[in-house]
């Protein structure tokens, strides 16, 4: 059994009295690929946040590589890095000043070999020194994936990795996404609605629903314990379920 | 604690990290570099002041005022005020770049702790400063044959406690800014302005009514100016005035600083970071 990578318990956040996320728990394995996956408020986005140290936790708690976060986030966060479609890089700065300053944030002794090296691997050259907001979709989904690359991270977190992607393109990052894992055996924790994406990519799969864990398994499990051909339809099956989540605890009064 | 990653050449800094903090300079000295027209925008205002304050005193120097008489008051005060005003919008406006550009949230995710990129902003502000109001008080010499340089050491004096009052204003507005949303983002360059009257810039304290006074000597920038008067009009530097100033600005830089913070551990709490933007 591979070491843990990442441990979730019991984590929940509230806004006010409502809450988004109700006391989840789950771990996921050191060098795997692993899914949240969910629908709409089902509260990917706000688990990944909470990953991240960008939304601190109501209860609960977080180990990510043996540390607690946010108490040793700093610490947490030179291993980690993140690719989100709600968040962009500086438009006027060309695409190598951007990731010079990444690379320095993230403690990189020689930025100039590292961004070469990126460069060439996500087929940037063309357009390094253009300003970042002239890029295209996918050359921005490139650039986006080159700083989440740029510390090499332990784990790489990606919120709809492909989102807005040709499907060509979103192949081709899949495709290097699984390479990258393979290669330095880093933790992939991706949120996404694309149930082709999650089968084709994952070793895991956490079902989300309402900001509860609904189910977990490797897409396989999943698919035979629910009877059916894809993920999609378990997705359906679980998101149009009336029934209590399988392991859902009852909030604390 | 720093500590080597095998794969990559990484150093992992748990402490204070110099190395971040130059990396958020040189991204807003990408961005000033980004395109002439931010360059010439610093300079505009402060040479416009210069120019208009200029022939204002060239007009005043023959009216019966011994204040407004002692040549080059006008000038200094515009340039000086000029000084508090930009320290003042570089931090804002540079903590307002990564909002409007969406980039909030990749900084706050990355190891740059919040007091570090405080300092980066502190600094990126003297650098915007000193591009905005130099060429103007250079253009002052052959204009008005005023040079606020021949004031020596004391003009450091002034500079330093006036550029590090602006810089506290604008952590705090950068906090309000953060806290409350682009809404409170004219904040950045009006909130300064809540202080102006106060601060005796262009007439001394003594024109202020009594309660006001205590008020405005709770100010750095009041020192300042008042002990600008005193360097241009009795060729005396106060000593005590610095001294009374840099004590406040420590005040001031340390309140600005921890709203600051607080700030992003509210935003942190709030689930700001992800949602702030265009």
């Amino acid at each position: 059994m591979r070491p843990v990578a990442i441990t979730v318990s019991r984590l929940t956040k509230k806004f006010g009295e409502v809450s988004v996320i109700k006391d989840v728990s789950f771990q996921v394995r050191t060098g795997s690929i692993t899914a949240l996956l969910g629908g709409n408020g089902a509260g990917k986005t706000s688990i990944l946040s909470m990953l991240l140290g960008l939304l601190t936790p109501t209860r609960g708690s977080i180990e990510l590589l043996g540390h607690e976060m946010p108490s040793d986030r700093h610490l947490i966060l030179a291993r980690m890095n993140f690719c989100s479609p709600y968040v962009d890089l500086p438009k006027r700065l060309t695409v190598r000043q951007n990731l010079d300053v990444f690379a320095r944030l993230y403690g990189i002794r020689n930025p100039s070999y590292r961004i070469e090296r990126l460069a060439n691997e996500l087929a940037l050259e063309d357009f390094i020194d253009r300003p970042t907001g002239k890029l295209s979709s996918g050359q921005g989904t490139r650039v986006a994936l080159a700083k989440a690359l740029i510390n090499q991270p332990d784990i790489l977190l990606l919120d709809e990795p492909t989102a807005s992607l040709d499907p060509d393109t979103a192949d081709w990052i899949r495709g290097y996404l699984r390479n990258f894992q393979k290669e330095t055996g880093g933790t992939i924790l991706l949120a996404s609605h694309n149930m082709g994406e999650v089968e084709q990519l994952c070793d895991e799969v956490i079902l989300l629903k309402s900001g509860t864990v609904s189910d977990a398994g490797s897409p396989f499990s999943l698919l035979k314990k629910y009877g059916y051909q894809t993920l999609e339809e378990v997705f359906l099956d679980i998101a149009r379920s009336k029934e209590v989540s399988l392991n859902q605890s009852p909030e604390p009064e | 604690m720093t500590s080597q990653k095998d794969s990559l050449d990484q150093v992992i800094e748990k402490g204070f990290s110099l190395m971040r903090v130059s990396a958020m300079v040189r991204r807003y000295v990408y961005l000033l570099q980004s395109g002439w027209v931010r360059i010439i925008e610093l300079a505009y205002w402060p040479i416009m002041q210069m120019i208009l304050w200029g022939f204002m005193t060239e007009f005043l120097l023959n009216s019966s005022s011994q204040v407004l008489r002692a040549g080059g008051v006008l000038i200094a005060a515009v340039l000086l005020w000029d000084v508090l005003f930009r320290s003042n919008i570089g931090v804002a406006v540079s903590f307002l770049e990564e909002i409007w550009s969406r980039n909030l949230a990749q900084l706050c995710a990355s190891p740059l702790k919040s007091y570090e990129w405080g300092i980066s902003l502190v600094l990126i502000s003297l650098l915007r400063t000193l591009i905005g109001v130099v060429p103007a008080a250079l253009l002052a010499v052959p204009l008005y044959h005023f040079s606020i340089f021949e004031m020596g050491l004391p003009l450091v004096a002034f500079f330093f406690n006036l550029m590090i009052f602006g810089a506290a204003v604008g952590l705090a507005v950068s906090s309000l800014v953060l806290r409350y949303g682009l809404g409170a983002e004219s904040l950045a360059w009006v909130g300064i302005f809540l202080i102006a009257p106060i601060s005796g810039i262009y007439y001394p304290i003594s024109t202020l009514p009594d309660w006001l006074q205590t008020i405005s000597y709770a100010l750095p920038s009041s020192h300042v100016f008042e002990g600008m008067r005193e360097v241009l009009g009795e060729q005396k530097f106060a000593i005590d005035r610095f001294l009374k100033g840099l004590g406040l600005n420590l005040f001031y830089l340390s309140a600005g600083m921890g709203i600051f913070l607080a700030t992003f551990r509210i935003a942190r709490r709030d689930g700001l970071l992800m949602q702030i933007g265009e």
